[in-house]
């Protein structure tokens, strides 16, 4: 197998993966007003119509005898082989292992994250002995790091878990630390007149006032996470989502690659709807500003 | 008492934005400030709020002197600056964390009722009028019963009607409790309703150009003969103030300031 298909492949399930997390990024907490109720299952109707279209079409064409669909299977087969897959445990196995390295990758990426940005948030000292450094190491295409993690922390699970918590650092890091440094000086104004100790500034008034742009830069570190298990699996591990890809790419199983993908996608949205449900509680005062201007 | 000292405020960037300011305030007075803008209004109350330090001179509140926000000193801002992420009665008791529950709720409860919100109680800022809003923060404020209150320009975002409401509220709201108000505007009308002396200010840098005493009984009217006497008085101050060449006749209704503080 070439290196060139490998990347061509890792290229395409990054941006589907990342394409279905990004998109309707409010649709687990948005407004139920009376007006609303129509165009929210209208508009996802809609946007239904080109994929399911072509779906439905490449089936026919398939079924008709028209095309092979060997390379390109149609919808029936990948749903089969989806079916296959969950029957056998096979994809149970796989998505677990790949869940559980995101999650530690992410968990780790996060912690160290929000720490530094924190700290170069408040402290521009800190701010300047550490941004350049770390806004170069940002700069780095994230594969051009999987030889020397391999390297440095071997073949198995820390050189993955450690490229996806580099990965999930840099934009909790970015968001954490510009979040600080724009929290609006007329409201630690208001902290001050009322005498707030810097404990209680930080609590009080500081953390509130980041969360919801916390809240953005943890979800974006997810997606990341979940692009860098990817480019980790695609390059060198017998378990994984990424390992189904690079399976199916060598024993000539597109539909494998497709289910592979599909399963990417459902649990990046899962993942990423999680950590919306999870936090909405906490944004309770932002959400009703919504409903308000809406309803 | 309150007392201001020669202070004097020169930015870093060597812009003189306050310069030799005396005042002495009584307690439970009301001082209107007006002035035209750029002369140095708001840098004077930041200095009062202790907020920002001065460069020269002293602020002090009964021998104190004030380098850092002081607690019988509350502010009101030009814009609400209410918490989005509270609701509008823990907005209202923030400055009440370190009391017990049962009085914060009460005295919470007490101030919204004072500012006609009680039923707003349990909403996000957001879901408040312009005006709704800056009656909370007015009883952010007043709930820690400051003794001097300080309110730069806080009606200037309202619509004339409110505007006039919340003067009428705010003057009511000062009888309870007789605070010290150090009121900024550039409504000359605003500080004429309130105010028991207008101080009127001139521009680089920033003095006190005039000051008018208002000898009217409250409430006043803003029809009556003698309010608009006293307007054309302060407006008079202001042209002068601003060195404008025009000689104004004090009777005359009209006057350069008058236009130009409106426009």
């Amino acid at each position: 197998m070439s290196r060139f298909g490998r990347i061509a492949f890792v290229g395409c399930a990054m941006s589907l993966v990342q394409m279905t997390i990004t998109s309707e990024p409010q649709a687990a907490v948005e407004p139920v007003g009376a007006s609303e109720r129509r165009a929210r299952w209208v508009q996802p109707v809609i946007g239904l119509l080109l994929p399911v279209g072509l779906a439905v079409l490449w089936e026919v064409i398939v079924r008709m005898g028209l095309a092979s669909g060997r390379l390109v299977p149609p919808p029936s087969v990948i749903f089969n082989t989806f079916l296959e897959l969950a029957q056998a445990g096979e994809l149970q196995r796989h998505v677990l292992v790949t869940t559980g390295r995101v999650a530690a990758g992410f968990g780790i990426g996060v912690v160290a994250g929000t720490l530094v940005g924190a700290i170069t948030g408040y402290s521009s000292l800190t701010r300047r002995l550490l941004d350049p450094t770390l806004q170069a190491l940002r700069a780095i295409p994230s594969i051009a790091w999987v030889p020397i993690f391999i390297l440095w922390f071997g073949i198995f699970e820390t050189s993955k878990i450690t490229l996806i918590a580099a990965g999930v650092f840099f934009p909790v890091y970015l968001g954490v630390m510009g979040a600080i440094r724009s929290v609006d000086r007329k409201l630690v104004e208001v902290g001050r007149i009322f005498r707030l100790s810097d404990f209680a500034m930080v609590r009080r008034i500081l953390l509130p006032a980041v969360l919801p742009a916390y809240i953005i830069a943890v979800r974006s570190g997810l997606g990341l996470g979940w692009m860098f298990v990817v480019a980790a699996e695609l390059l060198g591990a017998s378990e994984g989502l990424g390992y189904l890809l690079i399976d199916g790419q060598q024993l000539g199983k597109p539909a494998q690659i497709v289910a592979a993908i599909v399963a990417f996608a459902i649990i990046g949205k899962l993942t990423d709807w999680i950590v919306v449900i999870a936090t909405a509680p906490l944004l309770r005062w932002e959400d009703r500003f919504a409903r308000a201007e809406e309803g | 008492m309150l007392s201001l000292d020669r202070v004097g405020k020169t930015y870093p960037n060597g812009v003189r934005a306050l310069d030799g300011v005396t005042l002495d305030v009584e307690l439970g007075e009301i001082v209107a400030v007006v002035g035209g803008s750029g002369c140095g209004k708001s840098t004077l109350l930041r200095a009062v709020s202790g907020l920002d330090r001065p460069t020269q001179g002293s602020v002090k509140l009964d021998g104190d002197t004030i380098l850092e926000p002081h607690e019988q000193i509350g502010v009101i801002f030009q814009e609400p600056r209410l918490l989005p992420w509270l609701s509008v009665a823990d907005n209202v008791g923030f400055g009440l964390a370190d009391r017990p529950k049962e009085e914060r709720d009460a005295r919470v409860a007490n101030a919204l009722a004072r500012v006609g919100l009680s039923e707003k109680a349990g909403v996000w800022p957001r879901e408040l009028s312009g005006g709704q809003a800056q009656r909370v923060a007015i009883a952010r404020a007043l709930v820690t019963r400051p003794r001097v209150l300080l309110l730069d320009e806080p009606f200037s975002a309202l619509d004339a009607f409110t505007r006039a409401d919340l003067q009428d509220q705010l003057l009511g709201l000062w009888a309870d409790q007789k605070p010290t108000l150090i009121h900024v505007t550039h409504d000359v009308d605003e500080a004429i309703v309130l105010g028991d002396r207008v101080i009127v200010m001139r521009p680089r840098p920033g003095r006190v150009a005039d000051e008018i005493e208002i000898d009217l009984p409250r409430p006043r009217d803003r029809q009556s003969a003698a309010f608009d006497f006293a307007k054309r008085r302060v407006l008079a101050a202001l042209d002068r103030s601003l060195d404008r060449t025009v000689s104004v006749d004090e009777r005359e209704t009209k006057t350069a300031a008058g236009q130009a503080m409106w426009w």
